[in-house]
């Protein structure tokens, strides 16, 4: 039963790491159209900046709470410059075009962004310090849930739930669900659809280098391909809970983590990525909408 | 014609690229030792290379602007005469013909020419021209995004290593069994995916080329897991025993002999019944359907006859290096195909091959710049499909005339 336990919670740190990468890739989804593939290099450039900010504030000695801070800020700061600039460069000009061309573009800028980070940086994995002490109180819970867990779990739904409230109540939040709804009426009633799809990429970045930053001091080790493996599971989850749609993404998420972390636990490990693949062919098979997404007609 | 504001523009640019290169670019951390090194010579790289991009690329538009200008009014109306160099070369017999037979001479007199190691290189070049040409079909004249085409092309390497090892199959019977074995993996992974868009395709795609390899990595009693198969033999001539630089010249004639056959193959195809349904597929899909074209028997057979290539290739890969590892198969490899068919134009034959032979070729003699070669490749896509999508030597459909001209 412990054991269970274990591995429950090791799903549902799973799961929220992937719901903050699933969401930008939805978003994106929700008012572009775009799968995003340089969203997981995007995760992977928010780790290799904390990182770089953890390691260069410790060493002048900072206090850690400082440090995290910070780190997480400087974090989210860079990888949103990223987004934006991505979306600036390899997306906006093909707004217009086939179908095809944006998604080539974004898988070109996927290796663009990977073997950028390997040249400027190094190919091999990179010890990460643990951000996150052990706390006290957590001490009777040790065997199964440890510290780190526990704030990924606390900063994952502190996150959700700003999100939802900034998608449910602010001008920005309106002027992003309206575009996502249709986004030509949006340009008719005076929305900048571009400024929306800027703030859309700019969120998403910054929640992928949060999540990046968490798992990396959560597992200790970093390199260059991490955000290729990463960004796949996120999209699977988008899929799985309907692309486009934000409680779905999370929804789907937490399924996955837990999925695997069973998976993982009680089968094999070997075939760990495997079985998030498979779920992913499964649910495109049988229900291509996702779990809480809708079916769209196309219209000619 | 750049006004002092580009260079203004260009400034600020330069500055944003900079500042947002600085913490990969410029810091450089070893976590254990604490050691941070400064790298600062690379801001004034990063500075400079963007404005100097930013320009190049300012001048590009306003140059296309301006043409856009003037046959908006009228001014060049000799326009439609004058085509691009790449066209009248390949339209033009007088310009073409020579060139296609000292193209043919060259290759058919290369083995003679250069050393085995070169020969080995060129084989390498050929099988990805024929790889490339195997996925235009899929991508560029069916418009189906496939990000896992190198599980095909591990279906026909395994295929060949394993029936050698367990049945003694030689590798005539086994190029043509490889390349079917293929085309049915296709339809295989065609059918849970003909219901979807093209952007679930290409990671639905993606997932199965990584299942494959981590398939044929993990299941030891299968494929020998990890440390692969050794040991398999090279293709035979009738029973007779060759050197290894006599086996590599075969090669390279079967190689040619094989690359002659599918540029035959996928030009007849593209102007047959089923090549003009895909590009009507590729161009709009309900429009297509509406015209009476089977939008499930269409997309398979692009599916099929794409990894059937891949198959194939997979057999002779298998033969040429004696020695299959599930590294071979990974994700990159895809990239570097569809690089190959995104360069050379989706739907160009001879754009195909041209960027095969200059993808391949390129990094293997400028050495020094190979570890740059995937940061190159990935910026070829962005680029391709920002200034020029229709690669650099568009294809030209065969056009029919009806009636009196």
């Amino acid at each position: 039963m412990d054991y269970f336990v274990e591995l429950f919670f090791s799903g549902l740190t799973r799961g929220s790491i992937y719901a903050l990468i699933a969401l930008g890739y939805t978003m994106v989804y929700g008012i572009i159209g775009l799968i995003n593939f340089a969203h997981g290099e995007i995760y992977m450039i928010g780790a290799f900046t904390a990182l770089i900010v953890s390691t260069v504030l410790s060493i002048f000695g900072f206090p850690l709470p400082a440090i995290i801070i910070l780190t997480a800020l400087a974090a989210a700061i860079w990888a949103s410059a990223y987004g934006y600039t991505v979306e600036k460069l390899a997306y906006r000009p093909l707004r217009n075009a086939p179908r095809l061309s944006p998604l080539i573009s974004a898988i070109g800028m996927s290796m663009f962004l990977q073997n950028y980070v390997l040249l400027a940086q190094t190919p091999d994995f990179l010890p990460f310090p643990a951000l996150i002490p052990d706390f006290d109180f957590m001490e009777p819970y040790a065997g199964f849930i440890g510290s780190s867990d526990m704030v990924i779990l606390v900063t994952t739904t502190v996150i959700m739930i700003l999100l939802t409230l900034l998608i449910k109540f602010t001008r920005t939040g309106k002027a992003m669900r309206a575009t996502a709804q249709d986004r030509k009426m949006a340009m008719l009633v005076g929305i900048n659809v571009d400024h929306v799809i800027s703030v859309t990429f700019i969120i998403g970045s910054a929640l992928a280098a949060i999540g990046g930053m968490l798992i990396a001091s959560h597992i200790g080790q970093i390199n260059f391909y991490i955000g290729f493996i990463a960004g796949i599971k996120a999209f699977t989850a988008a899929v799985l809970g309907g692309i486009g749609s934000i409680p779905g993404a999370v929804l789907g998420s937490f399924i996955l983590g837990l999925t695997e972390s069973f998976a993982t636990g009680y089968v094999s490990s070997d075939y760990e990525d495997v079985f998030a693949f498979s779920l992913l062919v499964l649910i495109l098979i049988f229900r291509p909408s996702g779990l809480l997404g809708k079916a769209t007609i196309e219209k000619v | 014609m750049i006004s002092l504001k580009d260079i203004g523009k260009a400034c600020i640019i330069a500055l944003w690229f900079v500042a947002l290169t600085f913490p990969l670019m410029v810091i450089k951390v070893n976590p254990i030792d604490r050691i941070i090194i400064w790298r600062w010579h690379n801001m004034l790289w990063v500075g400079l290379g963007s404005f100097l991009c930013y320009l190049a690329g300012r001048a590009w538009l306003m140059r296309r602007e301006i043409r856009l200008r003037r046959i908006r009014q009228g001014l060049e109306a000799e326009l439609p005469q004058r085509t691009p160099l790449s066209r009248r070369i390949i339209q033009d017999p007088v310009i073409h013909r020579p060139l296609l037979a000292a193209g043919a001479l060259f290759f058919l007199i290369f083995p003679l020419l250069f050393s085995t190691y070169q020969t080995n290189i060129m084989i390498t070049a050929l099988m990805y021209v024929v790889l490339g040409l195997g996925l235009n079909i899929v991508v560029g004249v069916a418009g189906l995004l496939d990000l896992g085409y190198v599980a095909f092309y591990a279906v026909g390497a395994y295929a060949y290593a394993l029936l050698n090892l367990h049945f003694g199959l030689g590798f005539w019977t086994v190029l043509p069994i490889g390349g079917l074995l293929a085309a049915t993996f296709g339809i295989l992974l065609g059918f849970p995916v003909l219901r979807l868009r093209g952007d679930y395709l290409a990671i639905v795609t993606l997932g199965f080329g990584e299942i494959i390899r981590l398939i044929l990595e993990n299941w030891n009693e299968f494929s020998h897991g990890p440390s692969g198969i050794s040991n398999i033999p090279r293709p035979g001539f009738f029973g007779i025993q060759m050197s290894l630089d006599h086996s590599i010249t075969y090669l390279y004639y079967l190689m040619i002999a094989m690359v002659v056959f599918t540029i035959f193959v996928v030009n007849r195809l593209q102007n047959s019944r089923i090549g003009r349904a895909w590009f009507a597929l590729r161009e709009d899909e309900i429009a297509c359907q509406a015209m009476g074209i089977d939008k499930t028997r269409t997309k398979l057979t692009a599916f099929a006859l794409g990894a059937f290539w891949a198959g194939m290739v997979g057999v002779i890969f298998a033969a040429k290096t004696t020695f299959v590892n599930p590294a071979s198969f990974t994700f990159l490899e895809s990239a570097i195909i569809l690089c190959i068919v995104v360069l050379g134009g989706m739907g160009s034959i001879v754009g195909v091959i041209i960027a095969a032979l200059v993808l391949i070729l390129l990094p293997e003699y400028l050495r020094a710049f190979s570890e740059y070669r995937m940061l190159v490749f990935g910026a070829v896509l962005v680029i391709m499909m920002v200034f020029r999508p229709q690669g650099i030597i568009a294809n030209i459909r065969k056009t029919y005339r009806i009636g009196i001209d």
